[in-house]
């Protein structure tokens, strides 16, 4: 799992591609029509990018909108409006069988896995390569380099009613891998696993981006999909892409409200419910300001408010706290309290070392 | 019971049983594509066709609910044309065939709509065709029900298949019918009856059977 070229050769694999993303949607729009003659907008003026190699992690509550994005990528909705560009091609504009054709280097991964009930592991995974008009010695080959790479060889003749969700789901990669996609797309792929599984089934998305360079796009409602995988997020929220950018950016400084709220969900981000119930807006007497300082990478691990307490002799109240790994770098997380006739004098010596702060409020 | 009449029940078994195959098969053969057709036409579906869908379906249903008597009686012109008589097995076989098939249609539309629509889905996003869909997909994953129905489809044709008898179409309804009721030989219309049970437990037990032999959803221990 933990590769030794891992992080970094994907790294220098996206430095040395070309800078045209292999996903691109410009401008696009989707209406459903609705009851009542009444049209439903899933997504506005959507622009979204994805790099060759990258893995992209697209976040949203349900019903914000992200299954259509997901869908529009292999033809299954077609806009409204707008382009989407997949390896060159407008794939809202291609005739039916160039879009088969065209959805053969497009991957699909599902969060109900999708297989045929009727077909044993090596047989769904044989299906798309059937379908593609393969012949039986090639199937059978390519079948069991997948079988292999998602470590199911001992597996194949089984039915996915004797499976476990996460072989189930490494089936299903399997299969969207059979024709040698350039994109794969992952439609809630972990959400119906518990974490554990989710976890490997992660880390292999991870492997497979790795190793094979596959470029993925991935929807999910999970904070913890995006923190250990993507590269790279965006926020959608009612049918717009609210904030978007480098996964560590965008999580350890969220400038929209959705985006918070997600981290919010996150061990060690939300108040303890003792000072959550106590929170007022206003300063009153005696009360104490209550503080989220941020700590970003390098600084993740200083003894800031050793030195607070040392060289300005403010003493800080420790209410919450917590060192995470978002996209692999280190975060910090903690709330303090702080004497209000220090507040000033405490946030100004945190930015000065290079901290993020954010005065949640005082608790009296 | 008199050789004579064991001779006389095995014919007719032997009759009840080819008007039946037959029937069967033929009626299967145009209901599947029927039923596959009137399955995946609907409105956004993979062969949308609403209009012909609704008339097809209307058709479907008009030939379902005309009592199967009067079916018989209604389409002796048709019969002649197809087998030069109105009366025989061979005759009867044109009815039954008729009546089956928009049953047997119906049946596979059915077992056809129970299969997840996220596998279409799936299949769809590999990049298959709406007939690869149909041949790799919904067929193979419908099969267990699409058994069953068939079974279901032969029981009723058994039953009708006696039906026939009372208009000269052969079988173990005829033999019921003349024997039994006729010359009034209760023993004649048990054995009949009899027969016909056992036929029905076979093919429901042999149906039950495959179905659950091809029904991967469930673990087999």
């Amino acid at each position: 799992m933990n590769a030794p070229l891992g992080y970094l050769g994907g790294q220098t694999a996206q430095r040395l591609i070309p800078a045209e993303p292999i996903v691109r949607l410009e401008k696009v729009s989707k209406t459903f029509p609705g009851r009542d003659d009444q049209p439903v907008t899933a997504l506005r003026e959507i622009n979204l990018a994805v790099p060759q190699g990258s893995i992209l992690g697209v976040i949203g509550r349900s019903g914000a909108g992200k299954s259509t994005l997901i869908r529009l990528v292999n033809g299954l909705e077609k806009p409204s409006s707008g382009k989407v560009i997949v390896d060159g091609a407008d794939i809202a504009a291609l005739p039916e069988a160039a879009l088969r054709h065209a959805r053969r280097s497009i991957g699909m991964i599902f969060q109900h896995f999708n297989l045929l009930s009727s077909r044993t592991a090596a047989q769904n995974i044989a299906l798309p390569l059937e379908v593609a008009g393969y012949d039986k010695a090639e199937i059978g080959t390519r079948v069991e380099e997948l079988l292999a790479l998602v470590g199911l060889s001992d597996k194949r003749n089984r039915y996915p009613s004797e499976l476990s969700g996460g072989q189930k789901q490494r089936v299903g990669i399997a299969r969207a891998l059979a024709t040698k996609p350039k994109v794969l797309l992952s439609d809630e792929a972990t959400s119906a696993l518990d974490p554990e599984t989710t976890r490997s089934i992660l880390d292999l998305l991870g492997r497979i981006n790795d190793e094979l360079g596959l470029t993925i796009l991935l929807i999910t409602h999970e904070m913890a999909v995006i923190r250990n995988i993507a590269r790279e997020v965006a926020v959608i929220e009612g049918g717009r892409i609210v904030e978007q950018g480098d996964v560590f950016e965008v999580f350890t400084r969220p400038q929209h409200e959705v985006t918070r709220s997600f981290l919010a969900d996150e061990s060690g981000r939300a108040l303890p419910p003792y000072v959550q119930s106590r929170l007022t807006a206003e300063a009153a007497p005696g009360s104490q300001a209550v503080v989220r300082i941020g700590f970003r990478g390098p600084h993740a691990t200083d003894p800031v408010l050793a030195r607070l307490a040392r060289d300005l002799s403010i003493e800080t109240n420790i209410l919450s706290g917590s060192v995470d790994e978002i996209a692999g770098r280190p975060f910090g997380t903690l709330v303090v309290g702080v004497p209000e006739q220090s507040l000033a004098t405490t946030l100004d010596f945190l930015n000065k070392h290079g901290l993020d702060t954010e005065v949640l409020g005082h608790v009296a | 019971m008199s050789p004579e009449m064991i001779r006389l029940i095995a014919n007719s078994t032997g009759e009840t049983l080819y008007m039946v195959a037959v029937s069967a098969l033929i009626a299967t053969l145009f209901g599947l594509p029927l039923g596959v057709f009137l399955a995946t036409s609907g409105k956004g579906e993979l062969f949308a066709a609403p209009w012909v869908n609704r008339v097809l379906g209307v058709i479907v249903n008009a030939t379902r609910s005309t009592p199967f008597i009067i079916l018989v009686v209604a389409i002796i012109p048709f019969t002649r044309l197809i087998a030069g008589t109105s009366i025989g097995t061979n005759a009867a076989i044109v009815p039954l065939t008729i009546a089956a098939t928009p049953f047997i249609a119906r049946l596979i539309e059915g077992a056809i709509r129970e299969v997840d629509q996220g596998l279409i889905e799936a299949a769809r996003a590999f990049g298959a065709s709406p007939l690869q869909i149909v041949r790799k997909v919904l067929i193979p994953e419908a099969l267990p029900g699409i058994v069953l129905g068939l079974t279901l489809a032969v029981v009723s044709l058994l039953g009708f298949s006696a039906m026939v008898g009372a208009v000269g179409g052969g079988g173990l309804g005829d033999l019921g019918i003349r024997y039994g009721y006729q010359r009034f030989m209760p023993e004649m219309m048990l054995a009949v009856v009899v027969v016909l049970i056992v036929l029905v437990q076979a093919v429901q037990s042999i149906g039950d059977r495959l179905a659950r032999h091809l029904n991967k959803r469930i673990r087999h221990a």
